[in-house]
């Protein structure tokens, strides 16, 4: 069963090196786009820690960096 | 109606989203691969080489539809002077380019064992190879200009060409003689593909959807982040 699968009737190297491609590449996608966000989070919630009491309270007023620095938190 | 549009309130929703399309992007993944490589049925003249169909395909009308979404996006951006839809239109564009990508390899894959080459200059494959090239402008562009407002008149200019090629892809098969064969599916009448191949290829169609849905969230929420931390440097 394992070697019909994996011969596919001579073209098993072709089909799933198709299959190992795309998995690859999305594999590559996901892992740049994640340390990218990283990244920008953490830059983020540096930046955030390096303001003055008034600053870091304006800058709190708005709710989407809150929402960054709960889920930077929350990760 | 473009409120709904805006960044802090998109963000609420992108910045959960993408643990939740992960689980379901896995789980129908799971489900396609099953389908395309054990359970469909192998090709009477192609045998098992047809199943290199359930990624190349798929790949192939998603990079299409992200390029056509992008250039919607890219007018629309500019006509309602809403940054947001560039934003968007952005954060779309990586995983097209990566599918582009997939359904060449895969083709160029497929192409040897049932073709006897893995590259020829045939109508559809050339059009793919030019939207490729399409697609790594638009995304160069938004890395080498600095301005806001050349990158938007760069970029939907890139797109305004871009999409010319669209309709060359999907008609290259019947305007010349090519080694692809006519569409097996259409939407307005009858497709000729059997059921027990077109369910796998849906469902992959489905999961490979789900994929870009799940990068563009990821990609998005980067933006969005790298704006306020430029907001932070201004306080």
């Amino acid at each position: 069963m394992i070697n019909e699968l994996l011969f596919m009737n001579g073209y098993g190297a072709y089909v799933l090196s198709a299959f190992g491609f795309t998995l690859l590449s999305f594999s590559a996608l996901y892992l740049i786009t994640k340390v990218q966000f990283i990244k920008e989070q953490n830059k983020f919630v540096a930046k955030f820690g390096s303001l003055n009491s008034e600053k870091a309270k304006s800058a709190k007023s708005q709710k989407i960096n809150k929402e960054i620095l709960a889920n930077a938190t929350n990760n | 109606m473009f409120k709904l549009f805006h960044p802090n309130k998109i963000f609420q929703i992108t910045s959960k989203a993408p643990k939740y399309v992960l689980i379901l992007f896995v789980m129908v993944l799971s489900v396609g691969l099953t389908e395309a490589l054990i359970l469909s049925p192998e090709d009477y003249k192609q045998s098992d080489a047809v199943r290199i169909m359930y990624v190349h395909v798929p790949a192939a009308w998603i990079s299409l539809g992200i390029f056509s979404s992008i250039t919607f996006l890219s007018i629309s951006g500019f006509i309602f002077k809403n940054k947001n839809f560039f934003l968007i239109a952005k954060s779309l564009a990586p995983s097209g380019f990566v599918f582009n990508i997939i359904a060449l390899v895969t083709g160029a894959i497929w192409g040897k064992p049932t073709w006897g080459t893995w590259w020829a200059w045939d109508a559809r494959i050339t059009s793919m190879l030019i939207l490729a090239l399409f697609y790594a402008m638009y995304l160069i562009s938004w890395r080498i200009y600095e301005s806001e407002e050349k990158v938007f008149k760069i970029t939907t200019f890139i797109t305004i060409l871009g999409i010319i090629n669209v309709p060359i892809i999907k008609y290259s098969v019947d305007w010349w003689n090519t080694l692809h064969q006519p569409a097996s599916i259409n939407i307005l009448s009858k497709s000729s593909i059997h059921s027990s191949m077109l369910f796998p290829l849906l469902i992959m169609t489905a999961a490979f959807a789900l994929f870009s849905l799940l990068i563009f969230l990821m990609k998005y929420n980067t933006e969005l982040i790298k704006i306020k931390n430029k907001g932070l440097d201004r306080l």
